[in-house]
């Protein structure tokens, strides 16, 4: 024990000495007697800090001339050595005494040797951070299985507290009426039919299928079920991830030992092969055969093999290269003649024949005996593909061989698809010029996809098109008669035109449906349509434009009257009022009123028009007129801003038209109902952006007024539901179908967090960084 | 009836030509939800359901129920305002296909009148009809001969059971009609302008000579509301329980029934006021002047909602039809114009009759009845709620006095005809609707059912002051207050919570993130908004130009229509 112990000392004074830069210069222990080598060594320390100062040797090493003067009992120094004290020096007396004492610290000087060094502990702060971040991450995972739930939840239209729900028990029938027995006429009438028609009465109610189909999956199952195959899952991603990994390394060496190992692995299986199914074997290296045969790999006939020819002059590893491909293909090419030759008798004649066709047609021949090689050539591929990923693992080269051929068989169909898209592209083209040409098809796709200057134009290709179109009605339209059979026309043109182009087509057609039908029903109302024409022309800014403004005030008085003075063609009714005794009185009041009406009409008309220009007038906000007369001119009496200055600093008053300003005999109010705004929704709830979206879920009245029963009470029903008298527990994982797993590891981190072990800080660390 | 005449005509009760409600070939293209296990759903007989799945409804059906315009295009909105919007559009569905379901239950079929080939129906007279019906329809037909007490105005009560009438000399009366059960008759020994029937038969209100007197089923006089004067009209506001009253002095009067006050008086500057009818869909009242126009009136603005000119003369008569899209005047010009009040308010048929018309009404279905004289024209359109032609009248019928008033039944093809020589009930086949809500407008109810609707009505009775002319406008955000509030929160805040933050490019690694990259990533965030501006802008101009050349089109093909008049043109009535 005593000696363990004073080899622990020695140990730590080792490491001590390592450790921490002793200060040399100052010993333990200073003696009185000593002061003179004190000051010696003062002075010599002052003298190496001159020399220093001269750069070049700055680092001087103190030689040791004579016997060291600083022994001390408790410490060692190796001053003037230039060396570190080394355990070993201090223990070499131990080592090569063979004393039995001694014996056991030697041994335990060599377990202590073989142990490494413990490294530092990390700062507590650090390891609480990391511990923190590893509970915040643990936590976050935990509860993010939530997360679904919370947001099904919060968008269920209702929730039913308490949570848990009894399963309904299924109690089939016969379980139910198992005591049950018919015992009155109509029921025995009812036993005696279904027996008639052998109909299932009590027992047997379920057929075994159903059965099983109840039983098919307990809950419990179908979780295991579950996880079984998430496992599955994560194995194959592991996987996955692992070959990506691995596929990624570029380190030469790394792939020429897999490579090898490759190598290895197929020439075991090979050789185990041979021994179980030699011919197999056989036939496998004979197909090897052939491939090297038809294929110039191994010739020296490609661009590294060239490259290396060159340099082979100069560089021996290329030429060893060189070398060792022409070795291989000299390989691959021998005949197994061992184990074939009794074989190649049989097959004299056809040896001869090899040498005139193609390999090809010989394999077909050496597996089928069919008669026609050529036809049979694509199945025969396909039997060759098939064997070629059976061998994929077993047999490297061959593979490569074999890659490389089924590249050139699959050349013909390459060419196919290449031929293909050829053709698409040829078809894109022409479909690209015709959409130059008649500008026609603005599908949204293309809009993204081309230039913006190509949008530009392609966006105005249906407003000429539209153009186009109305050029093309105009002789049709024109005569009343023709429209039907113009109309009749319609749909065909409609079909051969794009998507985007049917819309204002469709609009004209029912326009031209509405005259149609103002044609059929009354004449009176053509009476109408100067009237309405006017309006058009209002509402044309192009119009607005050009006429002067006072002209079109008279339009607007024109189109009033044309309004209320329509001659209508009056009824010639079956029954003609007849006057009675006051028929006199009645005659001479409505004379009197024609006369009045003839006067007044235009008074009315008039009125109308200036009360409505002064209710205009008076709702309108003020334009601001910022004009200076005289600034930037002579000034002078009666100077007046010239329009075009006055145009220029008019800033017109904000707001939209008037609702009422292309109808001459109305005018709307468009003062604001205060009172029903105070009814109205000022502030937008929650989740809206716009009014339109809030406006939109409130457009359907849910009052019973307006629905049936069964809709109100839906649209109605409360968004929480409550049993009376039943607690309502938090949500719990059982209840959504989870299983309460990983809280457990949770807790247990958040117990002894001290216990972790340096790995686990060491992932820890790792992930965190990352 | 000289000659014999073959004529199909079909008061309401009688099933012969049947419209089938459910469409054969629309229909609703809805999936009928495929069962998960066919083999659990099988029934234990093992026969299968022939019709699996939901009935189909037919989709027009539905489509009259919807009421979300997803015509109208929404900016982009986040994902949770997107799933409220989703559950919005599906509630709608459901609702509006159940209640497209339950349309089943209104079996009653409207009645018509059809002509032989050629034959005018309006040549048909009642007698031929009253034939022709059942005996149950034939006894609506009736004649009260009441010449004392002149002319009489007639108004049935909202079930369309009860008939109040009141002569101009005193005469007031209220009867069960149906059954001929009088309920009250008295002589209020005054000038009787006119009458109306309130929220139920038990009450009514007479427009006298000086004021509004409000009496019982029983002819006792309840209330005498001495600050409605003069007044020529009363109209009654059934949902919001509202008696409007104009008078001679030129106020139009709100009289809330249910608590006895007068919520508006509102001053309509035109002189005398004797024409005003109500638009049943948004309560709006029209009244119509001398000058022409037709003023539409809301008690929560002080000023007319629209003012229309209408005729040259004074407005005689104005109705509108009970979807408040039509409404039809006549004025001292002759003239007889139906109008469009869905936001135009432009004659859309005009006609000139040889007296015209002095009164007007609409029925349930959109007839269109005018007295004139003594003689009374009922016009029809194509169907439902569609526009009356006034080409060919419907039905016609001479009284034995000049009319005073008329007024459709609800609810039975009645016409009620207050003239100077009593009351006339008039058949019209096909007027009005032929089902009833049961529990809105009961013409069967009992007292105890009465009673109970009452107080159901008077708990959902509308305020006054959410009259206006689009009712559906109430369900639309305040958009002024709403930026109003806007404003005023981000004057207290300081700034503006919502406005959008300007792209901040995330950083990124391995020297991506120079500055110079930032600025490019900036640029190119910057160019795509400005490249969206400018497309949207695009296609506005793009659609206004569409427009634009769409009325040219018009324009064109108006013009020459107009140029050429057809030879044939003298010929046409």
């Amino acid at each position: 024990m005593t000696a363990s112990r004073v080899a622990e000392s020695l140990l730590a004074l080792s490491q001590q000495e390592e450790l921490v830069d002793l200060p040399k210069n100052h010993p333990l222990s200073v003696s009185e007697d000593e002061e003179d080598s004190d000051r010696e060594r003062k002075h010599q320390k002052l003298l190496e800090a001159i020399s220093s100062l001269d750069g070049k040797n700055r680092r001087k090493v103190a030689e040791r001339s004579e016997a060291g003067l600083k022994v001390s009992e408790f410490n060692v120094s190796s001053e003037g050595s230039g060396e570190k004290l080394v355990l070993a020096d201090l223990l070499e007396p131990a080592k090569t005494s063979s004393s039995p004492s001694l014996a056991t610290v030697k041994k335990q000087l060599n377990r202590v040797k073989s142990k490494k060094t413990v490294r530092l502990p990390l700062h507590k702060e650090e390891v609480e951070r990391i511990l923190r971040e590893l509970a915040f991450n643990k936590t976050s995972q935990v509860l993010s299985k939530w997360d679904p739930i919370v947001l099904k939840n919060r968008q269920a239209n209702q929730l039913v507290f308490p949570l848990e729900k009894e399963q309904s028990a299924f109690a089939p029938i016969e379980h139910v009426l198992s005591g049950w027995t018919a015992r009155t006429l109509l029921e025995q009438k009812v036993f005696n039919l279904l027996h008639k028609n052998k109909q299932p009465v009590t027992d047997h109610f379920l057929t075994p299928m159903e059965k099983a189909s109840l039983k098919a999956m307990s809950l419990e199952e179908a979780k295991m079920h579950q996880a079984e195959l998430q496992r599955a899952r994560a194995l194959q991603s592991y996987y996955e991830a692992r070959a990506q990994r691995e596929k990624k390394i570029k380190s030469k060496k790394y792939h020429k030992i897999v490579k090898k190992e490759k190598a290895k692995k197929a020439l075991k299986a090979f050789e185990q092969l041979g021994k179980v199914n030699p011919t197999v074997a056989l036939e496998k290296l004979e197909k090897a055969r052939i491939m090297e045969r038809m294929s110039l790999k191994h010739q020296n006939s490609g661009k590294w093999a060239k490259s290396k020819v060159i340099m082979a002059k100069y560089d021996l590893e290329a030429h060893q290269a060189m070398q060792e491909q022409l070795s291989k293909n000299k390989e691959l090419m021998q005949k197994l003649q061992i184990a074939l030759e009794s074989e190649e008798e049989e097959r004299g004649p056809e040896e001869v024949e090899e040498l005139l066709i193609p390999g090809v047609v010989n394999k077909v021949q050496m597996n089928a005996d069919g008669p026609n090689p050529w036809m049979l050539s694509s199945c025969t591929q396909d039997s060759r593909e098939a064997e070629t990923h059976e061998d994929l693992e077993e047999l490297p080269e061959p593979v490569a061989h074999e890659v490389s051929e089924s590249e050139v068989d699959e050349g013909p169909v390459a060419e196919e698809e290449i031929l293909l898209k050829e053709f698409e592209e040829w078809r894109s083209l022409r479909r690209r010029s015709e959409l130059s040409q008649d500008a026609e098809l603005v599908g949204s796709q293309e809009t993204k996809e081309s230039s913006s200057q190509e949008k530009l134009s392609e966006l105005r290709a249906p407003s000429q098109r539209f153009k186009e179109n109305h050029q093309s009605w105009k002789p049709k339209a024109s005569p009343t008669g023709t429209v039907p059979q113009a109309h009749r026309e319609e749909p065909s043109l409609e079909e051969e035109e794009p998507l985007l182009l049917q819309r204002p087509k469709r609009v004209q057609t029912l326009e031209e449906l509405e005259e149609l039908e103002k044609e059929e029903c009354s004449q009176s109302q053509e009476f109408f349509r100067p009237g309405l024409e006017g309006q058009q022309l209002e509402r044309n800014p192009n119009n607005l434009s050009n006429a002067p403004k006072e002209k079109k005030k008279k339009e607007q008085m024109l189109d009033l009257q044309n309004l209320l003075t329509t001659k209508s063609p009056s009824v010639r009714s079956l029954a003609v009022p007849t006057t009675l005794k006051e028929v006199d009185d009645e005659e001479e009041r409505d004379q009197k009123q024609m006369i009045k009406e003839a006067f007044a009409g235009d008074d009315v008309i008039k009125d109308f028009l200036k009360e409505k220009r002064d209710t205009i007038e008076a709702s309108k906000s003020k334009d601001m007129d910022l004009t200076l007369p005289g600034w930037g001119k002579w000034g002078g009496m009666g100077l007046k801003p010239s329009a075009k200055k006055r145009r220029h600093f008019l800033i017109k008053a904000p707001g939209p038209p008037r609702k009422d300003k292309n109808f001459p005999n109305v005018i709307i109010n468009e003062k604001r109902n205060i009172h029903a705004a105070a009814h109205q929704v000022q502030v937008l709830p929650y989740p809206f952006t716009h009014h339109s979206q809030f406006e939109r879920t409130v457009q359907t009245p849910i009052g019973s007024t307006w629905n049936t029963q069964r809709a109100f009470q839906k649209l109605t029903t409360p968004k929480v539901v409550t049993k009376p008298g039943h607690i309502i527990k938090p949500i719990k994982a059982e209840d959504v179908g989870y299983w309460s797993s990983s809280r457990s590891d949770l807790s247990v981190m958040q117990r002894y967090p001290k216990q972790l072990s340096m790995s686990h800080k060491k992932q820890l660390k790792k992930n965190s960084v990352d | 009836m000289s000659r014999p005449r073959r004529t199909n005509f079909r008061p309401k009760n009688t099933h012969i030509l049947k419209k089938s409600r459910i469409s054969k070939k629309l229909q609703v293209p809805k999936k009928p939800r495929e069962r998960k296990n066919p083999e659990s759903q099988r029934s234990l007989s093992g026969a299968q359901d022939p019709f699996p799945g939901p009935a189909p409804v037919p989709v027009d059906v539905v489509q009259k129920f919807c009421r979300i315009d997803k015509s109208k295009k929404l900016p982009r909105c986040r994902s949770k305002t997107r799933n409220r919007l989703k559950v919005a559009e599906t509630e709608e569905e459901e609702t509006s296909v159940t209640a497209a379901r339950s349309e089943l239950l209104l079996a009653e079929e409207p009645g018509f009148l059809e002509g032989e080939d050629g034959e005018d129906t309006a040549k048909i007279l009642q007698a031929d009809i009253v034939e022709a019906v059942d005996i149950a329809s034939a006894a609506k037909h009736f004649d009260l001969n009441l010449r004392q007490f002149g002319p009489y105005r007639v108004n049935y009560s909202r079930t369309g059971r009860h008939l109040a009438f009141g002569g101009r000399r005193g005469h007031v009366a209220a009867l069960d009609w149906v059954t001929k059960k009088l309920m009250c008759e008295i002589n209020v020994m005054e000038a009787v302008r006119d009458i109306r029937f309130l929220h139920s038969e038990a009450l009514l209100a007479v427009a006298q000579n000086r004021w509004l007197y409000i009496y019982d089923n029983q002819g006792i006089e309840l209330h005498c509301i001495r600050r409605c004067d003069r007044v020529t009209r009363l109209e009654f506001l059934p949902f919001h329980f509202l008696l409007a009253t104009a008078s001679e002095t030129g106020f139009l009067t709100y009289l809330d029934v249910s608590v006895g006050k007068i919520v508006a008086a509102l001053n309509a500057r035109a002189g005398r006021l004797d024409v005003m009818t109500q638009n049943p869909y948004n309560a709006v009242i029209h009244l119509g002047h001398s000058n022409g126009t037709v003023s539409l009136w809301s008690p929560a603005v002080k000023e007319p909602l629209v003012k229309i000119l209408c005729h040259r003369g004074g407005v005689r008569a104005v109705a509108v039809d009970s979807t408040g899209t039509y409404m039809a005047t006549s004025g001292l010009d002759h003239q007889l114009k139906i109008f469009d009040l869905r936001g135009t308010y432009q004659p859309l048929r005009a006609r000139t009759l040889p007296q015209g018309a002095g009164h007007l009404a609409f029925s349930q279905r959109g007839l269109l009845a005018a007295g004139m004289g003594d003689v009374v024209n009922i016009w029809a359109g194509h169907g439902k709620a569609s526009l009356p032609s006034l080409e060919q009248p419907y039905l016609t019928h001479r009284l034995s006095g000049p009319v005073h008033g008329l007024q459709f039944c609800p609810f039975e093809d009645v016409l009620g005809l207050g003239h100077s020589g009593g009351i006339t009930s008039m058949l019209v086949p096909g007027s009005a609707e032929p089902n009833f809500d049961g529990l809105e407008s009961n013409p069967y109810r009992s007292r105890k059912q009465r009673q109970e609707w009452e107080v159901k009505a008077l708990l959902e009775k509308v305020p006054a002051e959410l009259i206006c002319l689009d009712p559906r406008a109430l369900a639309e955000v305040d958009v002024i207050s709403l930026e109003q509030k806007k404003k005023e929160r981000i004057e207290r805040l300081g700034y503006d919570p919502e406005a959008k933050t300007p792209f901040q490019p995330k950083p990124k690694q391995k020297g991506r993130s120079s500055t110079a990259s930032l600025v490019k990533r900036k640029r190119k965030v910057m160019d795509k908004e400005h490249r969206d501006k400018v497309r949207q802008s695009l296609e506005q101009q793009q659609q206004q130009q569409e427009q634009q050349q769409q009325q040219q089109h018009k324009q064109e093909k108006a013009k020459p229509m107009r140029a050429r008049p057809s030879a044939l043109d003298r010929f046409v009535r």
